[in-house]
């Protein structure tokens, strides 16, 4: 059964629980015009089926609790199973979003708490935790600024500056605000420009979004100055906390000059990545933006905690509710398991990784930025043998079962191959996967073919992706279920 | 390869085939070997004015999306809705039946600013 | 707690093999002004007991749900979650795996998203469907945003009825994106107003039922809007029995997939449910996985169309979504699947005759009424003789959880209350309930 709907023939079904008031009758209730015609072509799978269906493909996957997941800025580090227990809390699990307040005050106090941590590591003075994802975070970030600049009737202020090293995500958040964007070069020492910088400030900039440290894994060493350059030029500084692992515990971006900053709690604060989601992605902001912030905010008095509505320059609700509060919870049990020292231990553990990775993987793989880096680094597939691509290379380390590093980003590295080890991995992982890449490297030059047939021991092998966009079949083809 | 003699070239990759005051527009043989497999051609209105560096056209493969600019300034006046339909013809033949897009040059002097074939050639090599 | 492997000696070790002598070298490049503004949390290091005991503190602070009676709705339901739903969430491959980017190794997800968004066809009636938005209220937003993009007028028409946190998320993407929201009004039946659908708009928006739980006429709506596109936000249960949207010509379905198999978990995380016409394929946000086969000629599944997404096309992206609700999504599949077409019409037959039951026996106290007449499906509203307020305070105090009054009455709904029902809501419930709203004063 490759999907449910190949299980064949008609099982008897779930049992539901019998009609225990009188029935009036479905003609009688729903007109006959406001009724479906066609039943969902949805099959019923008895129990055993089911799981052996998704356990079987469960086993096509790779999950971090498999092994080694070195994907640069995604931060795959070990996901707490104690946080799973805990956000499965009747409690917590039960509590519905529009129950009163009187009913939910420990899941306020719960995102109060969380609240306040995350202001504190983050040297910030207010928080939203109603983004569900680090690039919703920035599109509320962008909201902020841009009701920030309106109420000061300052509306030419329509450009974000983006180093050229941005996330997809950047760009693609200011322009659906109405922003336009200006890439703002990085220089040789793969940093922001200062130069190009200060070309380009002027009274149309709205502000800068930065991701510290940068996607190629170095700290902007210039970042007072630049935070420095742009509020000078009116405008705000939006961090992009996906790299916080390289810095946590240890400086806060609210002391760099950031006025806006998101979490990815999927990343730094390990909750789980879910193949995709759910995330949550909290915006913390310095004192200008907090009148702005979403409502309903969470505030505390001698009577308990209650939902504030009364905030009239808020730029309104970015969620239905007050964020994904099943995994702001996670987020919250890891930052008491570890504590400050824990907190620090984190970068120390994931910055030591990377540099010895770096260090041993220079040997034989280009390293465009040679320097001591942060918490990832990049190298390039270059240069490795007669018509390598960092593609072969990725696919080929899937056959020695690692998942591959994070590839072709960022754009301005070719052939770019980004590489986070995080915090959790030991020194014994570390040289295997050093190894491995050795022998690929070797493999490359005296026998190319082993890289462009990867992967081998994979589940499937590779995909023809010009078929699937080139002949769409993105529901399944119950009329040719051969397909 | 040799590059067809009649056309001139850019650095982006564009060939130029002046037909009068018109000129046939297309990206070049290494251009689409660069770009792979093109799922998805999208076509200027006619009538579009274009200065010479606009985004022409936006060529999609399964990874990459790249923007044609426009060689010379000109009014669109022909668009190849063949490619359209079929966008591997781009790959396929893309100095025949690959072209993209015919414009009414504003200024035929224009051209003499664009590389002639062994020019191309040469900037290829170098590369 | 950490979750750390490096021995001392490990770190030392490579210390040396990096060439510096201290952990502090490596933060050099932070400057010193940076680092000394630093200030701590101000917590301590907690072993996995400690930590279980401070969380497991504020649990009592929240109602004890078992000893108590939801009504509560607003798109989150208290549906029953069979166990086999959260067995296979949890497992590790499906939890702790990353964004499918490099198929070969994510073929479990793949499948099962492939299947999600072939579940969302079947019971929308749409050609296609995304693997998940964040959740109903930022899907309709996004569904509006698409509107925009191919109709080309920053204008769009949106019924009164919709759930007010619907609304209110959308207010705030319409009034930064630039795009005015005009409302059309409902009527005294509790359907939108069809004589006062507006003109030059972009999209209507619909909610099928809406958030007086009244079922909406869709037939014939399309044919009025021209070339405005009409969007429909659905309760997924709801279309176990009711008309798909896709049958009706809507152009954009979207919708909150809590009701399929995930906790209320105070409000998130939950599940955007997201669907189209093929034709505005191209203009779809977020990812879509679809069929293909791999070098030697296996079926098997991968991301596609990504050039819409935002790593690829970045500035001029479909949208900025990266991160979804995958797993949630998963819930959903395992949910449905084990319930089936005809499960899941039962069920939905279930919280329609429970949802009329009790209206009925509530509507013949003295002094309660239906306060509209449509059909509705499993929440109603309610006329109350009385204060809602107080009412909803003493059936509070009773254990009984319902809607605070205040949204009906933003909504010009005044003096009265809703109630959601579902199969969980047993006869002995739903007669207490009766009994309690007869005694209140």
């Amino acid at each position: 059964m490759n999907t449910i709907f190949d299980a064949k023939g008609k099982r008897e079904g779930k049992v539901l629980p019998a009609l225990d008031v009188p029935q009036q009758g479905l003609e009688k209730l729903v007109p006959d015009s406001l009724r479906r015609s066609r039943k969902p072509r949805i099959p019923a799978l008895s129990e055993p089926e089911l799981v052996r269906h998704y356990t079987r493909l469960s086993k096509l996957n790779y999950g971090v609790d498999d092994g080694l997941y070195p994907l640069g800025s995604c931060t795959m580090k070990y996901n707490p199973k104690v946080n799973e227990d805990l956000a499965r809390l009747p409690a917590f699990a039960g509590a519905h979003p529009l129950a009163d307040e009187r009913l939910v005050q420990g899941s306020l106090a719960l995102l109060h708490e969380a609240s306040r941590y995350l202001c504190n590591i983050a040297g910030l003075s207010d928080i939203t935790l109603q983004p569900a994802a680090g690039a919703h975070g920035e599109l509320t970030g962008m909201f902020l600024f841009d009701r920030y600049f309106k109420e000061r009737g300052e509306s030419k202020r329509k450009r974000i500056l983006l180093p050229d090293s941005a996330h997809g995500t950047n760009p693609a958040s200011a322009t659906i605000s109405g922003f336009s964007t200006t890439q703002i070069p990085s220089g040789e020492d793969g940093m922001v420009d200062l130069v190009a910088l200060q070309e380009t400030l002027d009274e149309t900039v709205a502000g800068i979004m930065l991701t510290v440290p940068n996607t190629l894994g170095i700290f902007e060493e210039r970042i007072l100055e630049i935070t420095q350059m742009v509020h000078a030029a009116g405008g705000l500084c939006y961090f992009d906390g996906a790299n916080l692992n390289a810095f946590l515990g240890q400086a806060r971006p609210g002391d760099m000059g950031a006025d806006a900053f998101h979490f990815n709690l999927h990343k730094t604060l390990s909750t789980p990545h879910g193949g995709g989601g759910p995330g949550s992605g909290p915006v913390a902001v310095s004192q200008c933006l907090v009148d702005f912030l979403p409502v309903p905010r969470i505030t505390k008095d001698e009577n308990g905690y209650h939902f504030d509505w009364n905030f009239p320059h808020s730029i309104g609700c970015m969620h239905s509710f007050y964020g994904n509060f099943g995994v702001i919870l996670k987020a919250y049990a890891y930052i008491l398991l570890l504590g400050d020292d824990g907190l620090h231990a984190v970068s120390d553990n994931a910055v030591l990784n990377a540099n010895y990775l770096q260090e041993q993987l220079k040997k034989t793989y280009r390293l465009p930025y040679d320097r001591l880096c942060k918490h990832e680094f990049v190298l390039s597939g270059e240069k490795l043998g007669q018509g390598i691509t960092t593609l072969d290379i990725a696919k080929r380390l899937i056959d020695y079962g690692f998942h591959p590093p994070t590839v072709y980003f960022p754009l301005i590295v070719h052939e770019a191959l980004m590489i986070e080890p995080t915090e959790c991995e030991g020194k014994e992982t570390l040289d295997r996967f050093i190894s491995v890449m050795e022998k690929i490297a070797l493999e490359a030059k005296e026998n190319p073919e082993l890289l462009h047939a990867a992967p081998q021991h994979a589940p499937v092998q590779r995909l023809d992706q010009t078929r699937a966009a080139r002949h769409p079949i993105l529901t399944y083809p119950f009329d040719e279920p051969g397909t | 390869m040799t590059y067809p003699a009649q056309f001139r070239y850019t650095k982006e990759h564009e060939w130029v085939s002046l037909e009068g005051n018109k000129a046939r527009i297309g990206i070049t043989q290494h251009a689409q070997g660069e770009l792979g497999d093109i799922l998805f051609v999208e076509l200027p209105a006619p009538e579009t004015q274009l200065e010479k560096g606009d985004t022409l056209a936006t060529l999609e493969s399964v990874k990459a999306v790249s923007d044609v600019y426009a060689p010379m300034s000109g009014k669109v006046v022909e668009v190849n809705e063949a490619v359209e339909d079929s966008p591997e013809t781009v790959n396929e033949d893309p100095h025949g039946k690959g072209w993209l897009v015919v414009i009414e040059v504003a200024n035929p002097a224009q051209v003499d600013g664009l590389l002639d074939a062994g020019a191309y050639e040469k900037y290829l090599s170098d590369e | 707690m950490r979750y750390i492997a490096n021995t001392e000696a490990d770190r030392q070790a490579m210390l040396d093999a990096i060439g510096v002598s201290s952990l502090e070298e490596l933060f050099n490049d932070i400057p010193k002004q940076v680092r000394n503004r630093y200030q701590p949390v101000g917590l301590p290091e907690r072993s996995e007991l400690e930590t279980v005991r401070e969380v497991q503190k504020l649990a009592p602070l929240n109602a004890a749900w078992q000893q108590y009676t939801s009504f509560l709705g607003g798109g989150v339901y208290d549906h029953y979650i069979p166990s086999v739903v959260s067995y296979v969430t949890s497992r590790s491959e499906f939890s702790t795996a990353y964004t499918p980017y490099q198929p070969e190794m994510s073929q479990g997800t793949l499948t099962a998203m492939f299947e999600f968004q072939t579940l969302l066809c079947e019971l929308t009636g749409m050609d296609v469907a995304n693997s998940s938005m964040y959740d109903g209220a930022t899907a309709l937003a996004e569904a509006v945003f698409m509107a925009e993009r191919i109709v080309r007028t920053d204008k769009v028409a949106v019924c009164r009825s919709l759930f007010p946190h619907y609304r209110r998320v959308l207010d705030t993407y319409c009034q930064a994106a630039g795009i005015k929201v005009v409302e059309v009004p409902y009527n005294h039946i509790g359907r939108y107003d069809t004589d006062s659908l507006p003109k030059g708009i972009s999209a209507l928006v619909l909610q099928n039922p809406n958030t007086f739980g009244i079922i909406e006429e869709m037939n014939g709506l399309k044919e009025q809007l021209g070339a405005a596109l009409l969007i429909v936000a659905v309760n997924p249960i709801s279309l176990g029995l009711i008309s798909a949207p896709g049958e009706a010509g809507a152009d954009i379905v979207v919708g909150e997939g809590q009701p399929l198999g995930l906790s209320p978990s105070f409000g998130g995380p939950f599940l955007g449910l997201f669907a189209c016409r093929k034709q505005y394929l191209r203009n779809m946000p977020g990812r879509i996985i679809g069929r293909t086969v791999d070098a030697q000629g296996e079926m098997a599944y991968t991301m596609t169309s990504q050039t819409r997404e935002q790593h690829i096309r970045r500035g001029r992206a479909t949208s900025n979504i990266c991160t979804n609700s995958t797993l949630c999504a998963l819930a959903a599949v395992v949910y449905l699947a084990g319930l089936g077409g005809d499960g899941l019409q039962e069920l939905a037959l279930l919280n329609l005759e429970k949802a009329h039951y009790l209206a009925k026996r509530i509507s013949s106290l003295p002094g309660y009424s239906l306060a509209f007449s449509g059909p509705f499906f499993n929440e109603f509203v309610i006329r109350v003789p009385g204060d809602p307020q107080s009412i909803c305070r003493q059936l509070t105090q009773e254990k009984i959880l319902l809607n605070n009054p205040s949204s009906l009455s933003e909504l010009g709904v005044e003096q009265a209350l809703n109630f959601a029902v579902t199969e969980q809501r047993t006869k002995e419930e739903l007669d207490s309930l009766v009994d309690v709203l007869r005694d209140v004063t």
